[in-house]
């Protein structure tokens, strides 16, 4: 109880409240801008976010990625384009419903689900903090080795159909991290005797020009499209709240998966949408109304896409572990404010873990709040054009390259990332396990540096209880990729034959 | 619903993205070329363990990049090509003319200074990407809102212009300060 005070006493700061109002409303104006998303906001954001308190800092990037789920939904509904990726099933009945003139009834469908969402997944993560305190103490130097191990590998193996390019990605990152002086010996790796290279590749450089960089070479590289804003009605604010206990049922299965799919790294929004939306359509009155503008549609992928953030921030907290790619980002945002995740952070800092918390609820109060009043003035954001918004986020990042060192080799080598970054987004390729290479595998080689020093025989690496759990969920997640790969390969030489 | 699809195992996909292969290709030689590197580029500590060595991690995940390309291309060989790995290739290389301008935005701030630099940059990408009239003036005042929030009031650290040095005292310190 002591530290959830303290975590209060964090946040009563005017300059906190109003960088959390700031990112809030922030992350769902990008989030309403098709093209933009989080990612993008958050990596032009971090480097401006230098000046501030870590805390000040944190919460205004915290606002931005907590809230821009909700901004995405507006586009899904009224112009059939999710804003960010996991929104994409919001418009198989959120459109229809638009079509239909239920434009307002959709939206307020989907805020006050996504809000009911995320406040049972905020619920969940305090219940689980105080066991996370009492595990924390077990981890030492191997048990973080295999913690960060296990998040490239779950990372690598959930993108389904790509493990190996996300493998090459996430190898490729952890040689990233290798460039520079290496803080052990002193010795130079890969700087081909160039000072620039000595201090390493630095990491929210290439944040920039993999998300930002890329995405508006994305933009200007595609071509405007018109778009008609449909007509959105005035209904009361608590008229809009009551039509979700209609669909409590619903709203409730859809969040637990969303905590439970959120809790596993590399599971996220796209699995636990899938489950609510297969569970909301099996046990409807009127399935055959999914995708042609069921309101429980609405509410099961909105409640289960917004329950994953704060769920998400579990094992990115207690282990140090991203689920994907915009976990992966808070990971850098916490890096790059010298916060730590991992066990220690819970038995060192449980205030701060708990101001976390409660900035996760409050700015969920402040989003719904402000889409429920401001939902008509703010929908215009998506009449800005494509290359237009490409031209915006370059002048943006180049904010947040240059004034970091006023190196014009920073600005070149987030213009390399970016073209790298637009490719990987060409071909379809993730760009968060480069990330994920690029922190875990500093802490990675350190961490394993230290355990070695105190291990005489490989067994005694997972001699310890945390240590061999782990290592058992490194093979299960090979292995299991492993069998995947050979059923698949069965099938396929089933069907070649029958055919 | 499509997604469901996506769900399914696929380790062998229908169909190669065009310009696939030419990516991987050209990772995996990069990779194999910052291998050959590694006895000049890392040192071997004597006496040190494996985990300890500065050579270990790079060699690895080197290493990785290049195991995991050829896996990548022996699974891929069977899968049908997409045309149009050239003109993939042409529309990546097309990019860098975004790449050029932002360098030349960059370049152009320590001389006239970012006030006007960002102004040209914002216009004159907006007139290059075929907007007209009243959506370049709104890319100009974008450029200016942009200066006047970050430069103004935020004062972000960003050299001013060479060009400000040919301006009277008083105004030469407004234009260093605030613009």
């Amino acid at each position: 109880m002591d530290s959830f005070i303290a975590g209060i006493d964090l946040l009563a700061r005017w300059d906190v409240l109003a960088a959390l109002l700031i990112g809030s409303i922030g992350g769902v104006l990008v989030g309403a801008m098709p093209g933009v998303g989080a990612a993008v906001a958050i990596a032009i954001a971090l480097p401006v976010t230098f000046s501030l308190e870590p805390i000040v800092g944190l919460t205004l990037l915290l606002g931005i990625y907590g809230s821009s789920m909700f901004g995405g939904a507006i586009p899904a509904i009224l112009v059939n384009t999710p804003g960010t990726p996991v929104n994409a099933l919001t418009t198989y009945d959120g459109y229809p419903m638009t079509k239909r003139g239920e434009s307002r009834r959709a939206l307020s469908l989907a805020y006050s689900s996504s809000f009911y969402g995320a406040v049972l997944s905020i619920g969940a993560l305090m219940l689980l903090a105080p066991v996370l305190a009492k595990v924390a103490p077990m981890f030492g130097a191997r048990e973080i080795f295999l913690a960060a191990l296990l998040g490239i590998v779950l990372v690598v193996v959930t993108h389904r159909g790509q493990v190996l390019p996300a493998a090459i990605l996430a190898c490729l990152g952890i040689f990233l991290s290798t460039i520079g002086i290496e803080p052990s010996a002193y010795t130079q790796r890969f700087t081909f005797g160039q000072p620039w290279l000595q201090s390493g590749i630095d990491l929210i450089v290439v944040v920039l020009g993999l998300f930002a960089v890329s995405q508006a070479l994305v933009l200007l590289m595609s071509k405007d499209k018109p778009i008609v804003l449909p007509k959105v009605d005035k209904i009361g604010f608590f008229t809009q709240m009551r039509e979700l206990w209609v669909y409590k049922r619903i709203a409730t299965v859809a969040s637990t998966f969303g905590v439970i799919c959120g809790m596993i790294p590399g599971v996220g929004e796209f699995m636990s949408q899938f489950m609510s939306y297969s569970y909301a359509q099996r046990t409807s009155k009127t399935p055959e109304l999914f995708g042609k503008g069921n309101p429980e549609g609405i509410v099961a992928s909105e409640a289960a896409n917004n329950s994953v953030p704060a769920a998400a921030m579990i094992p990115l907290l207690a282990l140090g572990i991203p689920g994907e790619e915009l976990t992966a980002m808070m990971l850098a945002v916490f890096y790059v404010h010298n916060v730590v995740p991992g066990p220690r952070l819970f038995a060192e800092q449980m205030d701060f873990i708990y101001a976390l918390y409660i900035s996760l609820f409050l700015l969920n109060v402040i989003v719904v709040a402000f889409l429920f009043f401001a939902t008509r003035t703010m929908m215009k954001v998506m009449l800005i054009p494509n290359r237009f918004l490409g031209i915006m986020i370059l002048t943006f990042s180049l904010i947040g390259v240059y004034t970091l060192r006023n190196s014009l080799t920073d600005v070149a080598i987030a213009s390399a990332f970016g073209f790298f970054g637009f490719i990987l987004k060409r071909l379809e390729l993730p760009t968060s396990p480069v990330i994920l290479g690029i922190v875990l595998g500093k802490l990675m080689e350190d961490r394993l540096r230290t355990a070695m020093a105190r291990v005489r025989e490989p067994l005694d690496f997972i001699d310890r209880p945390i240590a061999f759990v782990l290592f058992l969920m490194i093979v299960v997640a090979i292995v299991g990729q492993v069998w995947t790969v050979m059923k698949a390969r069965r099938a396929t030489g089933k069907g070649a034959s029958n055919g | 619903m499509s997604r469901q699809e996506d769900d399914h195992p696929h380790v062998f996909p229908q169909g190669r993205r065009p310009g696939e292969i030419l990516f991987v290709t050209v990772t995996m030689m990069i990779a194999l070329a910052l291998l050959a590197a590694i006895p000049w580029q890392t040192t071997w500590l004597p006496g040190k363990g494996l985990a300890a060595q500065p050579r270990f991690w790079p060699a690895l995940s080197l290493g990785g990049v290049v195991l995991f390309g050829l896996i990548n291309a022996l699974s891929r060989v069977r899968v049908t090509r997409t045309p149009g790995r050239w003109q993939e290739a042409a529309l990546w290389l097309r990019s860098l003319e975004f790449i050029g301008w932002y360098m030349l935005y960059v370049l152009a701030i320590p001389v006239i200074g970012y006030l006007a630099a960002t102004l040209a940059f914002c216009a004159g990408l907006a007139l290059r990407m075929g907007y007209r009239g009243r959506t370049v003036w709104i890319a100009a005042a974008f450029g200016l809102f942009v200066v006047l929030f970050f430069k103004t009031a935020m004062n972000v650290k960003i050299p001013s212009g060479a060009i400000y040095d040919f301006a009277p005292e008083q105004l030469r310190y407004i234009l260093m300060r605030y613009f």
